[in-house]
C-alpha cells in the first residue's frame, strides 16, 4: 500500500513538472500570439494533420530506424573497443585521442562530410549518428573496464580463472552499470544528430519535416515535430533501455530495496 | 610446501627476511604476529600473487585456495553460483557444480540463502561463502589471511569451529595466518611468531594438545605460556622504546 502511494507520488511529482512546462507554453503563446509562438493545443492539432495526411507514421519510423541503427552500431563498436581500450594500457593511449577528437567534430561538420560521402539519404544520417555517439559509449567501456576491483582480479588470480570466464563473470556485470549512463547519454545524441542530418540530407523524417515546416513558415508544424521526437526519445529511454537495465542488474534492484 | 631463506622487497621497502618454513601435507601452520610485520604478505607470496625477491618457494600440493580477509566475492552473481565459481573455471558442468555448491553451502551452515545476493548476506555470512568457495575447489592447500578479523567474538568463534571441521579435521593442509594468539593456538599444529621489520621468524611453537582438549580455559593458559618468552612479548606486547625507533 505505502509503495503505491510511492508510485502515485512520484508519477504525480513527474507530472507537475510537465504541467508547470505545459502551462508556462501556454502562457507564453497567449503573450505572444500563436505565430510566434504556438500554444500545445496548436501542436497537438499540427500533428493530428500530419497523422490525417499519412505523414505521421512514415517520418516517425524513418527517424527511429536511423536513429536507433547508428546508435547500436555505435555502441556495439563503443563497448568492444572501450573493453579491449580498458583492459590495455597501451591500446587505451592510443585510442584516448582519437576518442578525444571524433568528440571535439561538431555533429554538423560530420553531416556535410557524410552528405560528400555516401550522398544525401539515410547512411548519411546514420553515418553521423554513429561518429556523434561512438566515443560516449566508448569511454563508459573503458573506465568500466579500467576499475574492475584490483582484489576480484586478484581472487581470480588465485583461483585460475580463465580469460572467457573472466571477461563474463568479472568484467561484463561491471563493465553494465557504466555503460548504461553512457547509453543513455548517447541515445538522447542519437535522436538530436538524427534530425539533425535528416533535415540536411534526406527527404523524409522528422527533420525533413522540420525542413518543411521552416520553407512554410509552419511555427506550429515545427512545434509539432519537437514534440514527437521528444515522445519519441521517452519511449525509447524508458520503454527499452531501463527495463533492460533493470533485467540486467538484478543485484542491484535487490541493494535499492534492501535499502528503502 | 617449502619455502627456503625467502625474502620479499617491495619498491625500497624489505618487507620479509630468511623466512624458513614448510607447511606438509594435513598440517595446519599459523603464522601470527603484530599488525604490519609482513603476515600478509608471506601468504601473497606463497599464493604465488607476488614475485619473491630472494631464496625459493616449492608448492607440492595439488591445488590451493585462498581465503582473504575480505570475503572477495562477485558482487553481480547469486550465493551458489559464487561458490562455484573456482569450479566453473575448471570447466565443471553447471549442474555438476552447483549440486556441489549447494552441498558446502549446506555445511557452512548456509542453507535457505542460495538465491542471495552478497549485499543481502551478513559480513559473517560472507566470509562463510569465502570459505566454501575454497573448499569448492578440493584444495589440498588452504590458505586463510586472518579470515575472521572482522567478525565479533561470538561469530569469530562459530568460524573457527567451522574451520576445525572442515579443514583441520579433514586433513586439509592449512597456512592461516592471524594476529591474534589464542585463534592461532586454537587451529593450530604448529605456532610461528614473525615480528620485527623486515619480518623474521622469531619463535616457533609446536601444540600437541589435541583439538578437542583445547579448551578457553587452556588456550588463555597457552597463550600466556607463550607470551613468557621474552622474543614472543617482545613482538606483541606494547614496547615504547621499539615504537620510538
Amino acid at each position: 500500500m505505502s509503495s503505491l502511494i510511492r508510485t502515485v507520488l512520484s508519477w504525480g511529482g513527474s507530472l507537475t513538472g510537465i504541467l508547470l512546462f505545459v502551462a508556462i507554453w501556454e502562457w507564453g503563446s497567449l503573450n505572444y500570439g500563436s505565430f510566434l509562438l504556438p500554444g500545445p493545443r496548436d501542436a497537438l492539432a499540427s500533428i493530428h494533420g500530419f497523422w490525417q495526411q499519412g505523414e505521421l507514421w512514415g517520418a516517425v519510423w524513418a527517424t527511429t530506424w536511423r536513429a536507433m541503427t547508428g546508435f547500436a552500431l555505435a555502441a556495439l563498436a563503443g563497448l568492444v573497443l572501450g573493453l579491449m581500450a580498458g583492459l590495455s594500457h597501451t591500446l587505451g593511449r592510443a585510442l584516448e585521442p582519437v576518442s578525444t577528437v571524433l568528440l571535439g567534430i561538431p555533429p554538423i561538420a560530420w553531416i556535410v562530410l557524410a552528405i560528400l560521402w555516401f550522398g544525401s539519404g539515410s547512411m548519411a544520417a546514420i553515418y553521423t549518428v554513429a561518429a556523434t555517439t561512438l566515443p560516449v559509449t566508448f569511454a563508459g567501456a573503458q573506465i568500466g573496464a579500467r576499475t574492475l576491483d584490483k582484489r576480484l582480479q586478484e581472487m581470480g588470480d588465485v583461483y585460475r580463472v580463465p580469460g572467457w570466464i573472466r571477461l563474463w563473470d568479472f568484467y561484463l556485470p561491471h563493465i553494465v552499470s557504466y555503460v548504461f549512463p553512457a547509453l543513455i547519454t548517447a541515445l538522447g545524441v542519437a535522436w538530436k544528430v538524427t534530425v539533425m542530418a535528416e533535415l540536411f540530407a534526406t527527404e523524409e523524417g522528422v527533420g525533413a519535416g522540420l525542413a518543411m515546416a521552416r520553407v512554410n513558415l509552419d511555427t506550429a508544424g515545427a512545434m509539432a515535430w519537437i514534440m514527437v521526437v521528444v515522445a519519441l526519445l521517452l519511449i525509447a529511454e524508458h520503454g527499452f533501455l531501463r527495463p533492460l537495465q533493470k533485467k540486467m542488474e538484478p543485484w542491484r534492484q535487490g541493494a535499492s530495496q534492501a535499502k528503502s | 610446501m617449502n619455502l627456503d631463506n625467502v625474502s620479499l622487497e617491495l619498491g625500497p621497502n624489505k618487507i620479509l627476511e630468511a623466512i624458513n618454513l614448510s607447511v606438509q601435507p594435513g598440517e595446519s601452520v599459523c603464522p601470527v604476529g603484530p599488525s604490519g610485520c609482513g603476515k600478509t604478505s608471506l601468504l601473497r607470496l606463497a599464493a604465488g600473487l607476488v614475485d619473491i625477491s630472494g631464496g625459493s618457494v616449492e608448492n607440492h600440493f595439488a591445488c590451493t585456495a585462498a581465503v582473504f580477509q575480505e570475503p572477495r566475492l562477485l558482487p553481480w552473481r547469486r550465493m551458489l553460483d559464487n561458490i562455484a565459481l573456482g569450479l566453473k573455471a575448471r570447466g565443471v558442468p553447471r549442474k555438476e557444480r552447483l549440486d556441489k555448491a549447494l552441498e558446502l553451502a549446506d555445511s557452512v551452515g548456509l542453507a535457505d540463502k542460495y538465491t542471495l545476493f552478497p549485499h543481502e548476506l551478513s559480513g559473517g555470512m560472507q566470509q562463510r561463502v569465502a570459505l566454501a568457495r575454497a573448499l569448492a575447489v578440493g584444495a589440498d592447500l588452504l590458505l586463510l589471511d586472518e579470515p575472521f578479523s572482522a567478525l565479533d567474538v561470538g561469530l569469530r568463534n562459530e568460524a573457527q569451529e567451522l574451520v576445525q571441521h572442515l579443514v583441520v579435521d579433514r586433513g586439509i593442509a592449512s597456512l592461516l595466518v592471524t594476529h591474534d594468539l589464542t585463534e592461532a593456538l586454537r587451529l593450530a599444529h604448529r605456532v610461528v611468531v614473525i615480528s620485527g621489520s623486515p619480518g623474521r621468524i622469531v619463535y616457533e611453537h609446536r601444540v600437541d594438545e589435541p583439538f578437542a582438549g583445547r579448551t578457553q580455559a587452556w588456550l588463555y593458559e597457552a597463550a600466556a605460556h607463550l607470551l613468557r618468552q621474552p622474543v614472543v612479548s617482545e613482538s606483541f606486547l606494547y614496547n615504547p622504546k621499539l615504537e620510538m625507533a
